[in-house]
């Protein structure tokens, strides 16, 4: 971004303060996410930086809140870390088997109605998650599903599948559909011709859908509240009821292995969009 | 020339166009049998829930079964005198039936609501019925007027008869911080009482100047993101898609430690002698905290459209516009502004849309003046269990979101929304 040697002083000027404004937008993004990281460490029960951990003394550092993540008792992350996991899990089995055939119909020039079926099949995503959770609750309780995992996980499915059908029609869309008839030509069966020409080919973004599905259901919590009893809570109601009653330190402890988690979806999903892309034969 | 003799066969000797039409049609089934068990599935979980939704906000059926009689022989009553003789005996079997099957109180509450004072005119009816206090064969006109001064009252009986239609509209008036009153006409309720508009204004406030905010702070971002080198990029990229994939509560836990008042945030403005010590100013529990939180919160989904669209602009057009004489203010506004319009819309409606229906944050950082139209819902839910009324300002809610889909399907495209 260097300027040329030619530039005008008010340019110049202008250029440097967009580059401040820039640099403020981006610690305002990452920021926040950096402060948890040594608050829990913190040796003592605030929420603040104690004097000697602006001091970076040793001792006002501790793991004591890792351990009380994993041994305390009576806390229940353990329970809830159990359950989010089950729930992310097969709500994302679900959404990506679900969305993954839908996309296929709905990428085939043949599919009827295709803008109506569109929009109904990603009205979950575009539908405030609070009207959402009203209607999700309705059938659920007339179903006898409330508080039971298996409601969450279909409410998660219901939640998850908008964004497996926008990423796999996605790739679906550079898609060189004369490979699969020549599957055909040479005798292969539909069901065969899906898994082993289509599939390997469309699968990043399966696999990118279904990190989006995941992501959505283990970070899901409006559902969850209405839907869940007390066995069925999850890591975000967990912390939802944490942070409306007292911020403990433990629920740092427990949003900086997120972020952890977080960071290591991020990569897999950079590395699936590029090779994806290189699949799809789009060079940059 | 007739159109027989140009006919193409198939070797099975149907005519081609027939046969193509058929296959066409077998390939149509074909997709659309893909598309049906997820089409279904959402028809049945969630569709179909949200038309329940929607008659659950105007069912007012319960009074209607529960004094069938009274509204029949009501039908002819003009509703300016006491009504007949007819009526009061209908409605007097009418009650006897409910107070057998214990369902006086239900009626009760439900006409309190219609008209204050009912509670304690139907318990007094109830006690004289239990004790078998009415004779039947006596006029029952009389002996219930004397029940209680209030059965004298015709207001009291016409608001019996409003009740009468199995659907009503309150509940969406009252959303509105409206009613009908006696003359079957839409009222304001008291000022002191009109808290849901104030809700109503203050979400779409909030969730307005939060897409502002999000735009004046996405723009030059997304640009600097689309301009630099891959190389730079690509690092800058995570500090917007690292807290995409982050928890929001994750993410509204960290406004809250820094936003408190021993917070980092407010340690900051003391050590550059902003603030003085002792007056550390409130930023959570308010507007404030609710308008910094969402707006981190929300900026990448304006960052990402606008950076989708900002890489498929040639730099060479700036350059043209540069070398035909204009500034290079004039050159951004001319030419490449205009051209970055169909992201802006994009990010815009998105943040938008999900800015109106925003609840866990401002719940958490919002405070008593920070919550919004969600927090309603929710609260109805939950804890007052009034579900209609809940439902009736949902649908509401998702009648202004639907407008602003639409607009956003007509301005860009649904096709258009990117993920990551």
């Amino acid at each position: 971004m260097a300027l040329p040697k030619y530039t005008e002083t008010r340019y110049r000027i202008w250029h440097y303060f967009y580059i401040a404004i820039c640099t403020f937008v981006f610690i305002f993004l990452i920021a926040p996410l950096f402060v948890i990281f040594p608050l829990s460490f913190n040796a003592e029960e605030f929420l603040v930086f104690s004097e000697g951990m602006k001091n970076l003394d040793p001792d006002a550092f501790s793991l004591r809140w890792y351990k009380d993540m994993v041994y305390g008792t009576k806390n229940p992350w353990g329970l809830a870390a159990k359950n989010s996991f089950i729930i992310a899990i097969f709500a994302t089995l679900g959404s990506v088997i679900l969305g993954t055939v839908a996309a296929l119909g709905l990428s085939s020039r043949h599919m009827p109605f295709k803008g109506i079926i569109m929009a109904t099949l990603i009205s979950p995503m575009i539908v405030p998650l609070i009207i959402s959770g009203v209607a999700i609750f309705f059938f659920m309780a007339k179903a006898g599903l409330a508080a039971t995992h298996t409601g969450i996980i279909l409410a998660h499915i219901i939640l998850g599948t908008p964004f497996v059908v926008i990423t796999v029609t996605a790739t679906l869309s550079g898609f060189d559909h004369s490979v699969t008839r020549a599957a055909a030509s040479l005798g292969s069966n539909p069901v065969n011709t899906f898994m082993k020409v289509t599939l390997p080919l469309i699968l990043p973004g399966v696999i990118s859908g279904g990190l989006f599905a995941f992501v959505t259901s283990f970070d899901e919590v409006v559902v969850v509240l209405f839907l869940a009893g007390l066995e069925n809570t999850t890591i975000p109601v967990q912390m939802w009821t944490g942070l409306r009653e007292q911020l403990s330190p433990t629920i740092l402890a427990v949003a900086t292995c997120l972020i952890v988690l977080s960071t290591l979806i991020l990569i897999s999903a950079e590395l699936l969009r590029r090779r994806s892309e290189r699949l799809r034969g789009i060079n940059r | 020339m007739s159109s027989e003799t140009k006919q193409i066969l198939t070797t099975d000797g149907i005519p081609l166009e027939i046969s193509l039409k058929k296959a066409e049609r077998k390939n149509k089934i074909k997709a659309f049998l893909l598309v049906a068990p997820l089409l279904l599935f959402l028809i049945i979980t969630y569709i179909f829930p949200i038309g329940e939704m929607f008659t659950r906000s105007i069912d007012d059926k319960m009074i209607t079964n529960m004094l069938p009689k009274t509204f029949k022989s009501m039908e002819t009553w003009d509703g300016k005198e006491l009504p007949t003789e007819e009526v009061f005996a209908s409605f007097l079997s009418d009650f006897k039936i409910l107070v057998d099957k214990k369902e006086h109180g239900k009626l009760a509450q439900r006409l309190n609501k219609e008209k204050n004072g009912f509670n304690t005119i139907t318990k007094k009816l109830f006690r004289q019925v239990k004790r078998n206090k009415i004779d039947e064969t006596q006029s029952i006109k009389e002996q219930i007027m004397k029940v209680h001064k209030r059965w004298r009252n015709v207001e009291y009986w016409q608001a019996i008869k409003r009740t009468a239609p199995p659907y009503t509209s309150a509940k969406y008036l009252k959303a509105m911080d409206m009613y009908l009153n006696e003359d079957n006409k839409i009222t304001q309720v008291s000022e002191d009482r009109r808290i849901h508009r104030i809700l109503w204004l203050r979400t779409v406030e909030v969730a307005f100047f939060v897409t502002v905010f999000c735009f004046l702070m996405g723009y030059p971002i997304a640009h600097l993101l689309a301009t630099l080198p891959m190389k730079y990029s690509n690092l800058l990229m995570i500090c917007v898609l690292l807290p995409f994939w982050t928890s929001l509560l994750v993410r509204t836990a960290s406004w809250m430690i820094l936003l408190q008042q021993q917070g980092v945030v407010n340690d900051f403005f003391v050590m550059i002698g902003l603030v003085s010590d002792d007056n550390r100013p409130e930023m959570m529990y308010n507007k404030v905290g609710t308008y910094v939180a969402m707006t981190q919160i929300l900026l990448p989904f304006m960052v990402l459209p606008l950076y989708s669209v900002m890489k498929t602009i040639s730099p060479s057009l700036m350059r043209a516009g540069k070398s035909l004489g204009g500034t290079p203010f004039v050159a951004f506004w001319k030419v490449y502004f205009p051209l970055t319009i169909p992201g802006i819309g994009a990010g815009c409606l998105l943040v938008f849309i999900l800015a109106i229906g925003y609840y866990i944050t401002p719940a958490l950082v919002g405070g008593a003046s920070g919550t919004l139209i969600s927090n309603q819902i929710a609260y109805h839910m939950k804890t007052t269990l009034d579900w209609s009324f809940a439902s009736a300002m949902g649908l509401m809610l998702l009648g202004g979101v639907l407008v602003i889909y639409w607009l956003y399907n007509k301005l860009v495209g649904v096709d258009n929304i990117k993920l990551g």
